[in-house]
């Protein structure tokens, strides 16, 4: 109990301190950090799935899922409050990942992984070809109001969408900390190692992987509408299949140790985007893949991991990835 | 009618290298049981290759237009000789002790990698490798007219699939190799070098796929992204048949083969959706494919 | 007495491999029973049958009445079945406490909670208690991976004792321990379940364990059972020495 109000705790001042440094942080970081919190949700839900073994490279179905479904409402049913956009947002991605889950419930492995991709990339070309939805172009968005507030300032607008954002997301970590410390939250870790033994001890692992699965739908339709909130726009790039391996990457990046670690990542890869988009726009995919093989050999737990070896008290979920076991 | 002879004679065409690829992939999963996400990448870069090949040679007019052919051939043979090894011993060897979900990320980033790395060699724009398409001809089926090529193309894939079966089947190498994809560890002990075995079918693996990329090449327009649409082909094609088996790969080829067709004709916004929905009825009745492996009992 | 156990005519092969060849066995509550054969006789084919790990081709199994044939193992726990395994079934990444943590925190009444930490106080004192009477105390913080085969073996069946299981399905318990820790090990075992009134069935090869701790016997060849009743009868039974024990025992 005393764990939980903690968590709770924790959150609200990091709230309170991203709030006070976007107040007095430049612009572009403002902008910059928003996004990053928004793909950071993504990859939140990723590191879900990744506790139990699973990795999607489809995320994009549900960020796509999520952005459309904000945008749409936007322009055509006139809502422009950006809670409830976000809202709309994670119920899209809440009702595609239950019709999904059940269909990928058998899969592991690079099973699950290719056909969560084939999905994003199906939903791509659907997306690409329907004119009615803006085709390859997509459509555009005006800044979204908030309760009420429409920010005349531009400055405003973003310093109001990074609030915003900020407390979404840090909600939304909170209470993924406090599941995956909670008992369901243990079971994604056993299923990983052992599923003959989990079902052997009373419990279903396609319901661990299903519930895991739509965690990180909802997650992936959230940070959709917030992107499209904050980049204003949205298209079927949204589903690419590049755009979900980001994630993925992000998620490799900063391990399933620590929440925190997932949004430190987020933050640092938007720099490093910004920066490498200028002048090597070429060859971002292949330094991302790169530094994924730099990872996996010698930071197999990610960033979060770093946190644990310097925290003097042991972390409260399982350690790195296992070696193969004969 | 006539609709159906084209879907017929279309599906047929597109199975043909659909199975060159996919059987190499299933290959290297039966062999080092690993499903080589960058296996589309090395389809591009053997399109790209011989690509250039080809634009070198008929550009200079450098010889008779037929041994061209044999270029395209070769280009596919080089890239096998110069990734295979490379990607096997010089990063897959590292990851073989780890959880296959870190192998799944690493062939992931080994596609980031390839391609980047064609578009940093060959450019973002397109190539046209045209000038092996037309040197057959064309002919006429139901009143529709193909190229000669295309047909050529269903020999190709045909004789690559006997000479696997045979390889595999006829040859102590072959048979080897088949040990090795039933069991490892006892062919290990028996005194196989599983290593090479591994190094060689994974080169295999990858001329395959090379092979497909370049004669694929004179009938399409070589360019970045045609790499994600070949793993996303041939993983349907290597699931549906079968992991690490031959003849379900050249069956599954032409389901999907049909089935893309189909779509292209038909429903041409559902392409890859068609080929993904005969998986999945596939999957609903035989859960490992046509062609299952037997595994052993794990309790 | 209502029998706990009662198989009918399970019947089970695999392509040419007959595994169970009508098996009926009935099991009285609290009995401790022996299951004997050579390699392939069946007898880990039972246990999976019962545990539902596999469907029976044909037959039925009946716990106290009630038909659960076919049912999935988690199913099948749920009813009061449990088992241990040949190879240990462990969650290697995890540290031996975190293994009998799930074990002990799956099967709650008020089901899994999302939120409650899974370090409760009334757990943390149900988990040294079974740490305890399994004598894992000092191993508790380690990781699987770096444990010993006997001490997995413990932990494994420590596992499976959760509960109050109303029916224990021990699958080799001894197998690969050193000799002279298989009469400890059994102890610890009988000593760990004594209150709880299990009924036992025990897999062995090694017929002293058998002849000291099962108050019954079931000998299986090839899919059949070809011999039932007290040890020392089934022991010296032709048959059994035959094909299973090889000799005089």
């Amino acid at each position: 109990m005393a764990a939980v109000v903690g968590t709770f705790a924790t959150a609200l001042i990091a709230f309170v301190v991203l709030a006070l440094a976007g107040f007095a942080a430049p612009n572009w970081l403002v902008l910059v950090a928003t996004l990053a919190f928004s793909k950071g949700l993504v990859a939140l839900g990723i590191v879900a799935l990744m506790r139990g073994g699973l990795i999607s490279f489809g995320q994009g179905t549900f960020y796509c899922a999520g952005a459309y479904a904000a945008g749409l409402a936007m322009r055509s049913l006139g809502i422009g409050d950006a809670a409830m956009l976000v809202v709309l947002g994670a119920i899209a991605g809440l009702i595609l990942g239950v019709i999904i889950a059940p269909l990928l419930a058998g899969y592991r492995g690079i099973f699950f992984a290719t056909l969560t991709l084939a999905l994003s990339m199906i939903v791509y070309g659907i997306l690409n070809k329907t004119y009615s939805l803006g085709g390859s172009d997509g459509l555009n968005l005006h800044a979204p109001g908030f309760f009420g507030y429409r920010p005349a300032r531009s400055q405003d607008a973003s310093y109001a969408l990074f609030l915003f954002t900020s407390f979404v997301t840090v909600a939304a970590a909170a209470l993924c900390r406090i599941h995956f410390d909670s008992v369901r939250g243990l079971l994604p870790l056993a299923a990983r190692d052992n599923e003959i033994r989990l079902e052997y001890l009373g419990a279903s692992v396609r319901w661990v992987n299903g519930i895991n699965f739509v965690i990180a739908a909802v997650l992936a339709g959230i940070g959709g509408a917030l992107s499209a909130l904050s980049l204003g726009h949205i298209d079927p790039d949204f589903a690419f299949w590049t755009t979900s391996g980001e994630f993925v990457f992000l998620a490799i990046l900063s391990g399933y140790v620590s929440v925190t670690a997932v949004f430190v990542a987020a933050i640092l890869l938007e720099l490093v985007r910004s920066f490498s988009s200028q002048y090597f726009p070429n060859t971002w995919q292949g330094a991302l893949g790169v530094f994924l093989l730099l990872i996996i050999l010698f930071l197999p737990g990610g960033l979060g991991s770093l946190a644990l070896r310097l925290r003097p008290s042991g972390a409260k979920s399982a350690p790195v990835p296992a070696e193969k076991r004969e | 009618m006539k609709l159906a002879a084209a879907i017929l004679i279309d599906g047929v065409i597109d199975a043909s290298w659909l199975f060159i690829v996919a059987v190499g992939l299933t290959l290297v999963f039966g062999v080092l049981n690993i499903l080589n996400f960058a296996h589309g990448s090395l389809f591009a870069v053997g399109a790209y290759a011989a690509a250039s090949a080809v634009g070198w040679y008929y550009g200079g007019d450098l010889g008779p237009p037929f041994l061209g052919y044999l270029l395209m051939l070769g280009a596919a043979l080089a890239v096998a000789l110069a990734l295979g090894p490379l990607l096997e011993r010089g990063v897959l060897r590292f990851f073989y002790r780890r959880d296959e979900v870190v192998l799944v990320l690493v062939t992931y980033a080994l596609f980031l990698i390839l391609e980047d790395a064609t578009k940093l060699i060959w450019g973002v724009e397109s190539y046209y490798a045209s000038e092996p398409y037309g040197l057959l001809g064309n002919v006429s089926f139901f009143g529709l007219s193909y190229v000669g090529y295309d047909f050529a193309l269903i020999g190709l894939a045909v004789a690559a699939g006997l000479l696997l079966w045979l390889g595999l089947n006829r040859t102590v190498t072959g048979k080897i190799v088949l040990a090795v994809i039933h069991d490892r560890d006892i062919s290990r002990a028996m005194g196989v070098n599983v290593t090479r075995v591994f190094a060689f079918a994974f080169t295999l693996g990858v001329f395959l796929a090379a092979l497909g990329g370049a004669f694929t090449a004179p009938k399409i327009s070589v360019q970045p992204g045609i790499g994600i649409t070949v793993i996303l082909l041939s993983f349907a094609v290597v699931v549906i048949g079968g992991l690490g088996s031959v003849e379900g790969a050249a069956i599954a080829a032409l389901f999907v083969g049909f089935a893309r067709a189909a779509a292209i004709h038909l429903v041409p916004w559902a392409e890859l959706f068609i080929v993904y929905l005969v998986m999945a009825l596939v999957l609903a009745f035989r859960p490992e494919g046509l062609f299952q492996r037997t595994s052993a009992r794990k309790i | 007495m209502t029998a706990l156990l009662e198989t009918i005519g399970l019947q089970k092969s695999f392509g040419a491999v007959v595994a169970a060849n009508d098996i009926s066995v009935v099991v009285q509550s609290g009995q401790k029973l022996g299951l004997i054969g050579n390699n392939g006789a069946g007898k880990t084919t039972f246990v999976n049958i019962v545990t539902g790990h596999l469907k029976p081709d044909a037959g039925r199994v009946m716990l106290d009445g009630e038909n659960i044939t076919g049912l999935p193992p988690r199913q099948v726990r749920r009813n009061g079945v449990s088992r241990s395994f040949q190879i240990p079934q462990l969650f290697i990444s995890m540290t031996l406490e975190q293994n009998l943590l799930m074990a002990l925190a799956i099967l709650r009444e008020e089901g899994l909670s999302s939120w409650r930490p899974a370090r409760s106080d009334a757990r943390m004192a149900e988990l040294d208690d079974l740490l305890g009477r399994f004598r894992l105390r000092q191993y508790r913080g380690q990781t699987i991976a770096v444990l010993p085969g006997g001490v997995r073996k413990l932990v494994d069946i420590a596992m499976a004792v959760t509960h109050q299981p109303k029916l224990l399905l021990l699958d080799e318990p001894t197998s690969g321990v050193a000799v002279e820790e298989k009469f400890p090990l059994m102890d610890v075992i009988m000593q760990a379940i004594e209150g709880s009134g299990a009924t036992v069935l025990f897999v062995e090869h090694d017929m002293d364990i058998v002849g000291r701790y099962a108050d019954r016997v079931l000998a299986f060849y090839a899919g059949r059972i070809i011999a039932d009743g007290e040890p020392a009868a089934v022991l010296s039974n032709e048959e059994v020495q035959r094909y299973v024990t090889g000799g005089a025992a």
